[in-house]
């Protein structure tokens, strides 16, 4: 008996040792599905940086390329109690998490690490829930780029075209030289990617942050959207007919042998060319998509951070928060990410000359007020109401009857969608 | 632990009798001891889901389960969904086609099967082949060889037909038929097994009975044969509409919804609305919708059959 007491003692005394010492030293737990290839190498920096910090890193990586099932896992852990430290969360549903009262206010950290001197106020406002930093943004990507390939234009003898005015032409003596103008996957984001550049091409800027951002009535009826929605339909007739639920990447992969002439496609499809050993300004090139030179679409990757109950576990979180938002982890998180840095003012003498180009935009657009959320990326409303006006981009593009007028319509109608 | 301990410790004398009664004690909780786990199972995570999807239904829940009362405000934004209705109207002619044209073939496949032809076990596991396959299979491999850059419509313009044209994967007001031609494809072989089966079980003595009076053998299938596997279309049709009303996983491999969202179905609106727009109520109510149809198809059927089955 007196052994068996003994026994019991010294393993509850150790256990509450390991206790003790797992206190100490804070997990940090980020729930993300960076899992391709440049992605998980970006994460992997994460990780060794926290560790350099004497934090141990739990990863809780959620494969499922649009983060479906992520946060399917993160609902649970949340209504359960047991949020993780961070996790990649975007655009407005930053806003909905708030709602619900679990996000933990990084206001010490920013104001310690400058973030408002380092954000411009667009991408900070997305970062804060009623005033409070919530999340930390790790890159920028720019939705409006065009990808071409110089070759093929040459041989079709055309110029590559600045304006929606220029571009039936150019691509109808595409057409005739045998390469298919435009090449899109027919999947309902890729045509919301499309659309939301001919918006801003046509309307420009303003006219896109009124009508898709603070979804404006009179706006979305505008003359001006009925414009681009007769030049998103001007557009499809230049696609070829096969595109019907392509991968983007394939997409990519038909500019990339000269098959097609052209993508409208966000910066992650400079992955693709430098995958395939292509130099940028030689091989493909990257040009704002026609007239929207003077604007910049984001789409900005933040982590959101959750309350957390421990002393521990919210020192590990301010050291996630700074690490994150440290020149050294944006540097290298973004030449693998093929995005640019959401901290202004780094050096990018590593960078390539899309990505500068990138940079500078940004910067230029931020002062001229051309920096505006990407809709199709979840960047501007909230989810639902982005999924009711995809569903009418995506109807109209793959209708052969739906006037403009109607689809506009319908656009002003989905808006109403809360 | 307890019984050891009592057994332990009482006569011997008294133990036969005792450990009998406890015998018969046993005998009648076993079977309810047994199903219980089942039971309890089914019961919370069937029955229980079910009421909760309904609770959900009639709440303003978005991101997160939220229990204020918001009563048919869910259903109302559904029934103003275009896409809901679209996904209705698909879900008819899908559940028809695929039902119809299922039975019939597999019906004719089991008819000509029962011919007693040679190799007869090696054909019906050639057409049963289909089954062992998941949804995810059929519908990746129909949409390559649907697909119209290197499918079908390819290989019949490499053998210089450059005319045809076969683009209904990619075609909005046709998508659809797509997954009534992979689903057909994948169950029909099944509706055949239980055909057969159905067909092995008719009394060879009638069938000779009409010979003898001269009935032809079409007579004899549409008078005799066919009525007589009545219980085997109530069966194979259970089984199908139920396929046909959850289908998700062929459309999402085969065409994703797409063109836009024209091959939609009910599940697959259910989940992009529940678990990537943050609408768990609307997604919620679509579900409800969904139980709805099964109930309002089925019961009726279920009903007739049974009575008809009690009445002789």
């Amino acid at each position: 008996m007196k052994t068996l007491i003994k026994t019991l003692h010294a393993a509850l005394l150790s256990t509450s040792l390991l206790a003790a010492a797992g206190a100490q030293a804070a997990d940090v737990e980020v729930l993300h599905w960076w899992t391709a290839g440049g992605e998980a190498r970006s994460v992997a920096e994460l990780k060794k940086m926290l560790e350099a910090k004497g934090h141990k890193w739990k990863d809780f990586a959620v494969a499922g390329g649009g983060g479906e099932n992520a946060m399917t896992v993160l609902k649970s852990r949340v209504v359960s109690g047991n949020p993780p430290t961070a996790a990649q969360i975007k655009g407005p549903s930053i806003q909905e998490w708030g709602a619900e009262g679990v996000l933990a206010n990084m206001n010490d950290v920013a104001k310690a690490g400058n973030w408002d001197g380092l954000l411009p106020p667009v991408v900070a406002n997305v970062m804060k829930y009623k005033g409070n930093y919530v999340a930390v943004p790790v890159n920028v990507h720019r939705v409006n780029w065009m990808w071409a390939n110089p070759e093929v234009f040459k041989k079709a003898g055309v110029a590559i075209p600045k304006t929606w005015d220029e571009f039936p032409a150019a691509a109808e003596k595409l057409q005739k030289a045998g390469f298919i103008p435009v090449a899109h996957g027919g999947q309902p984001w890729q045509d919301f990617t499309v659309f939301e550049s001919v918006v801003m091409g046509v309307g420009g800027p303003a006219f896109y942050k009124k009508a898709l951002v603070d979804l404006d009535q009179a706006s979305l009826k505008s003359p001006t959207m009925i414009k681009a929605l007769e030049t998103l339909q001007m557009v499809r007739k230049y696609i070829d007919k096969d595109a019907a639920n392509r991968d983007w990447n394939l997409a990519t992969a038909m500019v990339i042998n000269g098959k097609a002439a052209m993508q409208f496609m966000g910066d992650w499809a400079k992955g693709e060319f430098s995958a395939a050993g292509k130099k940028p300004g030689k091989d493909y090139v990257c040009l704002p998509a026609p007239g929207t030179a003077n604007g910049f679409t984001f789409n900005i990757d933040s982590l959101v951070m959750f309350t957390q109950k421990s002393a521990d576990a919210k020192k590990g979180q301010q050291d996630l928060a700074t690490a994150v938002m440290s020149p050294e982890f944006q540097e290298v998180f973004n030449l693998n990410k093929g995005s640019i840095p959401a901290r202004q003012g780094m050096d990018l003498a590593k960078f390539d000359d899309c990505a500068k180009q990138s940079a500078a935009d940004f910067t230029a657009s931020a002062k001229s007020g051309g920096l505006v959320p990407s809709i199709a990326h979840q960047m501007a409303v909230p989810a639902a109401t982005a999924g009711a006006i995809q569903d009418v981009v995506t109807q109209f593009f793959n209708s052969h009857t739906m006037t403009p007028k109607a689809a506009a319509d319908k656009l002003a109608l989905a808006a109403k969608v809360r | 632990m307890n019984a050891t301990v009592l057994s332990s410790t009482t006569a011997p004398a008294a133990r036969p009798a005792r450990r009998c009664r406890w015998c018969d004690t046993l005998d009648a909780w076993l079977p309810k001891l047994v199903v219980a786990p089942t039971f309890v199972c089914s019961l919370v995570f069937v029955y229980g889901y079910i009421l909760w999807t309904a609770v959900l239904s009639l709440t303003p829940s978005r991101l997160l389960p939220n229990y204020e009362f918001a009563g048919l405000a869910q259903y109302e934004a559904l029934f103003d969904n275009e896409r809901w209705w679209q996904a209705l109207s698909n879900l008819a002619v899908f559940g028809g086609g695929f039902i119809v044209i299922c039975l019939a073939v597999g019906l004719l496949l089991a008819v000509l099967l029962d011919q007693k032809i040679r190799a007869e076990g090696f054909i019906r596991s050639i057409y049963l082949y289909p089954m062992a396959l998941s949804f995810i299979v059929t519908g990746t491999a129909w949409k390559w060889i649907l697909n119209p850059e290197f499918g079908i419509e390819k290989l019949m313009h490499d053998w210089g037909f450059a005319n045809f044209t076969f683009d209904w994967l990619i075609d909005p007001e046709w998508s659809i038929y797509t997954v009534i031609v992979a689903a057909v494809w994948q169950s029909s072989g099944f509706v055949m097994a239980l055909f057969l089966a159905g067909l092995r079980g008719i009394d060879d003595s009638i069938i000779k009975a009409a010979q003898v009076d001269g009935a032809s053998m079409p007579t004899i299938y549409r008078r005799i044969i066919i009525p007589s596997l009545r219980p085997v279309f109530f069966s194979s049709f259970m089984i199908l509409a139920h396929i046909a009303v959850k289908s998700f996983d062929l459309v999402m491999a085969l065409t994703n919804g797409g063109p836009g969202f024209s091959s939609d179905l009910p599940a697959t609106f259910m989940y992009s609305f529940a678990f990537t727009r943050n609408q768990i109520g609307l997604g919620a109510a679509s579900a409800m919708m969904m139980l709805m149809i099964v109930v309002a198809v089925i019961v009726p059927f279920m009903y007739s059959e049974m009575r008809r089955s009690r009445h002789g």
